[in-house]
């Protein structure tokens, strides 16, 4: 074998044993959560003696799987559509009308990337306003968090959308509502993908807001039940297991799906220019 | 002219909101509070000067501890990530077979909640039943073995490694999109002119690579100083306050009703994150204009 085979061979190996090391703690949890609880109680590499699937039901019955799954989907799905509809309209303002003002908006938001939160006074404004302990709260404030993020690549996008358009449109008596919803966001489709599905997954991954904000176990999202879970049957690794794999399902589902929006959006500020 | 026809301001007002009223006036107004005795056990707020500030910064307390774990932790992650993450993407850039299997599966962790990947490390780094020690005691190095998660040496190591092997394909998904964007003929102009790989990588790829490094230490440094679930969900900031960081010491705060300090160890946070925020925020308006 020629030298250069030889690394390829060597580099291929490598690179494999890589990908076991990140993907075998994924299957470890795959596998105990189709044993009995004594032979998940080893947690170890070992296969299942016998299938029980039995694991799931269980676990959606006692961990009310489908009351948190119903509140996960509920507050990602609600927050980042009002998120990405507020994030769009900003981005399109500060991106076609560059005045002094515009500016200092933007960068302003984009300080916001930084911002951590402070959840003592978020704690008094959001009682304040009557948002704590409340569904429609929690669904704000997960708005609130993305909109710098979601600004940021969308003004990117807005960019590559002919000014032209505007002018057309505004010559054919379109008004600036109609103008934007009717002609823009259609024309912003692949980018607003990208957005929806970054901000879904942060917020469905989201632990830390609903652990100060929401108190009542029929309010929480699967993070939080899973974790609830996790201390009340730490004994039972393969009811663990279960859960685990029924909690990231939606994600890992989602981002084989949108692969390649999740990367684009992820990489949309690195590589321009 | 009629430009503000076209492009309404009140298009933006809706995310300015929310931005202001959730994220700016908490972070604010927690300058003020942070000068206060507020707490959850009487109504009454007084100003005590920079009492909290003093608890915090003086010695006497963990508080400082707090804030170099934060400090290390961050400094460990990018480190470590960025580190990897090039390394990685060397790796898959060019003549791999299954390039994109291999993509798709180092970048899975990034999508799954830290939450979950806590729990499932909780399980991998158990002492006796752990994946980990497991997998040393078949390969015969049991003496490598450790109680990963609770002894005080290796507590905080651990979530690193756990934090590193969630976020090292993240980073590695971003520098390969950055190497696509380097034109192949300089790679070989330098190899016919003899220029050996290392070299290659050293005076071309590098150079060429920094503005998507700076991007992923950006990143890696506002999520580091942020971090909490990790910690939160692996040791709780144990044994001790071994592992405890600023996030994990406010979340105790909130608990125990000691706003003020809490609210000062926030604003420390705030205010550090936002000035470095402002330099971010001003290098990306420059790299805009070029």
């Amino acid at each position: 074998m020629s030298r250069k085979g030889a690394w390829a061979v060597v580099k291929n190996a490598f690179v494999w044993c890589i990908s076991l090391v990140v993907v075998a703690p994924l299957v470890l949890i795959v596998i105990n959560s189709l044993k009995d609880a004594s032979q998940a109680s080893s947690m170890g590499m070992d296969l299942p003696k016998a299938l029980h699937f039995d694991n799931f039901s269980t676990v959606i019955e006692k961990g009310k799987l489908y009351n948190s799954l119903w509140n996960s989907v509920l507050y990602a799905g609600a927050s980042t559509i009002l998120c990405v509809v507020l994030a769009a309209m900003a981005a399109y303002v500060y991106s076609r009308r560059r005045s002094k003002w515009n500016k200092f908006s933007y960068m302003f938001i984009l300080l916001g990337l930084a911002m951590p939160l402070n959840y003592f006074t978020l704690m008094k404004t959001m009682q304040m306003l009557h948002l704590v302990n409340s569904q429609l709260g929690i669904i704000i404030l997960y708005a609130a968090v993305q909109i710098p993020f979601s600004v940021f690549i969308l003004y990117g996008f807005v960019g590559g959308v002919p000014k032209e358009l505007d002018e057309a449109g505004t010559i054919d008596g379109c008004g600036p509502n109609r103008l934007f919803f009717s002609i823009i966001f259609p024309l912003l489709k692949p980018s607003i993908v990208t957005v929806f599905i970054l901000a879904f997954l942060n917020s469905w991954n989201e632990f830390t807001m609903p652990l100060y904000f929401l108190n009542s176990a029929s309010q929480w999202p699967m993070t939080l039940s899973v974790y609830n879970f996790f201390g009340q049957f730490q004994m039972s690794w393969n009811l663990v297991s279960a859960d685990i794999v029924l909690t990231s399902l939606p994600v890992v589902v989602l981002y084989l799906i949108g692969q390649r929006f999740i990367i684009d959006g992820m990489t949309a500020g690195s590589v321009k220019g | 002219m009629r430009a503000n026809k076209i492009y309404p301001f009140y298009f933006s007002l809706g995310a300015m909101l929310l931005y202001v009223v959730l994220m700016v006036i908490p972070g604010v107004a927690g300058i003020l509070y942070s000068f206060t005795d507020w707490n959850s056990y009487s109504a009454a707020v007084h100003w005590i000067g920079a009492d909290n500030f003093k608890e915090i910064f003086s010695g006497d307390n963990m508080y400082l501890g707090f804030i170099k774990n934060t400090l290390i932790f961050t400094v460990a992650t990018i480190v470590l990530k960025t580190a990897i993450g090039f390394f990685l993407a060397l790796l898959l850039n060019r003549g791999l077979a299954l390039k994109n299997v291999h993509r798709a599966i180092l970048f899975l962790p990034a999508v799954v909640p830290m939450l979950i990947v806590g729990l499932i490390f909780k399980s991998v780094l158990h002492p006796d039943t752990g994946l980990l020690n497991e997998f040393l005691r078949t390969i015969g190095l049991e003496s490598l073995t450790r109680h990963w998660l609770t002894d005080l040496d290796w507590a905080f190591k651990s979530i690193i490694g756990v934090d590193v092997w969630k976020g090292a394909g993240y980073i590695m998904v971003i520098l390969l999109a950055g190497l696509q964007t380097i034109p192949k003929d300089y790679d070989e102009a330098a190899e016919i002119d003899g220029a050996g790989y290392w070299s290659r990588i050293r005076h071309i790829t590098v150079p060429l690579l920094v503005p998507a490094l700076m991007i992923t230490i950006i990143l890696n440094l506002l999520y580091g100083l942020k971090v909490f679930d990790a910690v939160y969900v692996l040791t709780n900031g144990g044994p001790g306050y071994a592992t405890e960081v600023m996030f994990t010491g406010v979340f105790k705060e909130f608990s125990m009703g000691r706003y003020g300090v809490g609210t000062a160890l926030s604003t420390t946070l705030f205010l550090f994150m936002t000035i470095v925020g402002y330099f971010v925020v001003r290098w990306m308006g420059k790299e805009e204009n070029h």
